[in-house]
């Protein structure tokens, strides 16, 4: 990391704080990592006219570091397609000051020391990265990775994203055995016999171009699985990236009844249908697949009532290796760092969220989630900080991602709403311009 | 109007793509070709000097031949590529083999691949044009277009007519063709299957499900059956090629629901005993060679017109 000041001086922005209850315009002072001080903007302050580095952040927003709790870094093994640095680059140029990165990497993160080298390769990177560990061993589904060592090592999670498990049995015995290390489960559900040979939404438009569908019970029968394991060991449950009307309600009303479950889903979900495949553009293409209108109505009707608790990305780099191939051999997955941040803009602009909500949805619930520090700037808090322009207009284009890969759907489009300054630890790890 | 039509279409890549007027256009081109095929000499100069390549990643022997007899009696000049997909993925990407090709400066390249949406794939990065021979699950333009020049022909319209196709649609590329060919024409389309065979949403395409054969072939003025394939059955769709034909097959008894003069089709190959009864195929309402026969006339228009499209020197 680079060596800078020890203060910084955040002038003029709108703080935008739930967990304080504090929205207002104000100065913040950022001490030795930590929130120092918030002024309110106008009263007499003893440091202004210090020769601080300071930021002129009017009609800015001040709001405590954005976390991305689903990414896929890459690094062990694929690192011609993402590695630590370059995705902790992507996501503090999208404002994330945090990430939670899944495990099917080369080797599989399923010990001690891959967990290592990837804590190793994150004290070069420009973002907090949480290793999220496998449940099974080699994510293959019939024997329980060791989840003490790999807590030990510092992994904060434990998913077989990517290969979910197919073995309930497997899954219970996870569950179980998870409360031993205090760890949280997340799970990738998907009934892989309803989808193996899928490669879109099953629907009229998957008939008309000819590609296998995946059908949405696919997706819900195993939130109802991993729900109802959850419930019955009394452990909890996190859904990654939940894309269907059914898989809001399922968990809607697993809450009403106080089942230990929290969701999430990804901007693309609430942004895109399946319509975006169009011409087999593989850009368009993830697991889950990008579902219908009424999808996307559901999952914004679960983001306004809370059934949806977090938006994380599915970050997910690929290479035209893997992208520019026939569709149905293209590989799952999007990125999503970059563009994270005016996709749920919009969701604000809409009447959808309010501020506070998307800090909630970004900040406040991955954190509380993963257990992990974050979602505030109260005074002597570590100074985790997102500034946004969310009047800011961009073309995303290719040549400006910072990602290694370009595999978005979201190229060539007028995105309104940036994060101009990424401060982690009172260090400054992006900044616009 | 009529005047200045001109067909304009670089790629041939599914029906989909085709207008009414350019699908007429096709059969009276093709209709127009067809004498050459009679002739002692079967050979025009048309495509003299045009190189067109067949790069097939699926085996066919029918489809194959056919394009090359149709280039060949246009003096194109041929080649064929067999690649399993298989061994391509092993190695060579499917664009890499492309644009291999496509240094060589090709006028046309047909390609079979048993992905869809491969042909367009090409289409995007290469200078030649594109046929599509069959692409996946997803469209088999020349196979559809050749039978609605085998309905036109024998029925003199198509507008008007009921269609009955019959079998497999989930895993038919010709199925999907004919769908959207003969409703563009102007037919009643109406399909029946096991309904492990029907894809979702297959009536948003134009066709009208059915759920006995009975009732599809109910005053069918063309029964097309469609070839069960056998290797499909890891996906448990139908408990027996037995029951199928009980249920499915077309039989004597069934035909005699149809019109009277109702055209019997199938795109080949047929499993003589599940699909249709075996004198059926050879009976007098059978068409089926016709199909064939107008095959090569149709894949000599689709070369003719893509090659004198406006524009093209």
């Amino acid at each position: 990391m680079n060596g800078q000041a020890r203060s910084l001086l955040l002038k003029n922005g709108r703080i935008i704080d739930p967990l304080s209850k504090m929205d207002k315009q104000a100065d913040v002072l950022i001490s030795d990592g930590k929130i120092d001080q918030i002024i309110p903007t106008g009263t007499e302050n003893t440091f202004s006219d210090h020769d601080l580095p300071s930021f002129d952040l009017a009609g800015k927003w001040i709001l405590p570091g954005l976390i991305d709790m689903h990414v896929h870094l890459r690094e062990p093994g694929e690192e011609y397609k993402e590695t630590v640095v370059s995705g902790t680059k992507a996501a503090a140029a999208g404002g994330f000051t945090a990430v939670a990165c899944m495990p099917n990497t080369q080797p599989v993160n399923d010990s001690q020391s891959v967990t290592q080298l990837i804590l190793a390769k994150a004290r070069q990177g420009f973002a907090r990265v949480y290793p999220v560990g496998a449940i099974s061993k080699n994510s293959e589904g019939t024997e329980l990775a060791e989840f003490g060592e790999m807590k030990e090592a510092g992994v904060v999670a434990l998913s077989d994203d990517g290969r979910p498990v197919a073995n309930s049995q497997l899954l219970r015995r996870a569950l179980e055995y998870s409360a031993n290390h205090d760890l949280l489960l997340i799970s990738h559900s998907e009934e892989m016999s309803l989808s193996e040979n899928g490669a879109m939404n099953e629907g009229a438009l998957s008939t008309r171009l000819g590609l296998n569908g995946i059908p949405h019970p696919a997706e819900e029968i195993m939130i109802y699985r991993d729900m109802a394991l959850a419930n019955y060991v009394k452990r909890p449950i996190h859904i990654a990236h939940i894309s269907t009307r059914e898989s809001v309600s399922l968990i809607r009303r697993a809450k009403a009844k106080g089942w230990p479950v929290t969701a999430e889903t990804t901007p693309h979900y609430f942004t895109l249908t399946e319509e975006a495949v169009g011409q087999y553009n593989t850009r368009a293409k993830m697991n889950p697949p990008l579902r219908t209108n009424d999808d996307v109505k559901a999952i914004k009707e679960g983001l306004l009532d809370g059934t949806i608790d977090a938006i994380a990305t599915d970050h997910a780099p690929h290479s035209t290796l893997e992208k520019n191939v026939e569709f149905d051999q293209a590989a799952n997955g999007i990125i999503g760092l970059e563009t994270s941040v005016p996709l749920t803009l919009a969701l604000v602009r809409e009447g959808i969220l309010t501020p506070d909500k998307m800090v909630e949805l970004l900040s406040i619930h991955p954190a509380r989630i993963l257990g992990v520090t974050g979602g505030s700037l109260a005074i002597g808090a570590t100074a985790d900080v997102t500034v946004i322009d969310p009047e800011m207009e961009f073309i995303y284009s290719a040549d400006k991602i910072v990602s290694k890969s370009k595999n978005s759907p979201f190229i060539d489009w007028q995105l309104k709403g940036k994060a101009i300054l990424t401060i982690v630890g009172g260090r400054v790890m992006f900044q616009e311009g | 109007m009529e005047n200045e039509y001109r067909f304009n279409h670089k790629h041939i890549l599914g029906l989909e793509d085709l207008s009414l007027t350019d699908i007429e256009f096709i059969l009276n081109t093709a209709d127009s070709f067809k004498e050459i095929s009679t002739r002692p000499i079967k050979k025009v100069p048309t495509l003299r000097g045009k190189t067109v390549i067949h790069l097939f990643f699926e085996p066919s022997t029918r489809t194959r031949l056919s394009f090359e007899i149709a280039a060949k009696r246009m003096s194109a000049d041929t080649f064929n590529i067999s690649a399993s997909t298989s061994s391509a993925r092993k190695g060579e990407t499917l664009l890499d083999t492309a644009m291999n090709l496509a240094a060589m400066n090709p006028d046309i390249i047909v390609i079979r691949h048993s992905s869809s949406g491969s042909p367009r794939l090409l289409a995007n990065h290469i200078d030649a044009s594109v046929i599509n021979a069959g692409d996946g699950i997803h469209e088999h333009p020349s196979q559809g277009l050749l039978d609605l020049m085998t309905v036109k022909e024998n029925k003199g319209r198509i507008d008007g007519l009921k269609i009955a196709i019959l079998g497999d649609i989930s895993h038919s590329r010709v199925a999907h063709s004919d769908i959207i060919g003969f409703s563009k024409m102007g037919a009643e389309v109406c399909v029946c299957g096991p309904a492990t065979m029907l894809p979702v949403g297959i009536e948003e395409m134009g066709a009208t499900v059915c759920v006995s054969k009975e009732e599809v072939v109910e005053g069918a003025d063309v029964i097309m059956a469609l070839r069960i394939q056998k290797e499909r059955q890891t996906d448990p769709l139908i408990p027996s090629l037995r029951e199928y034909a009980i249920f499915f097959g077309v039989s004597k008894k069934v035909v005699e629901l149809a019109r009277p003069d109702v055209l019997i089709m199938h795109p080949g190959p047929i499993n003589r005993g599940v699909e249709m009864d075996p004198d059926i195929a050879d009976g007098s309402r059978s068409v089926i060679l016709d199909q064939v026969t107008n095959g090569v006339a149709v894949r000599m228009a689709l070369l003719y017109l893509i090659m004198g499209r406006e524009g093209n020197e």
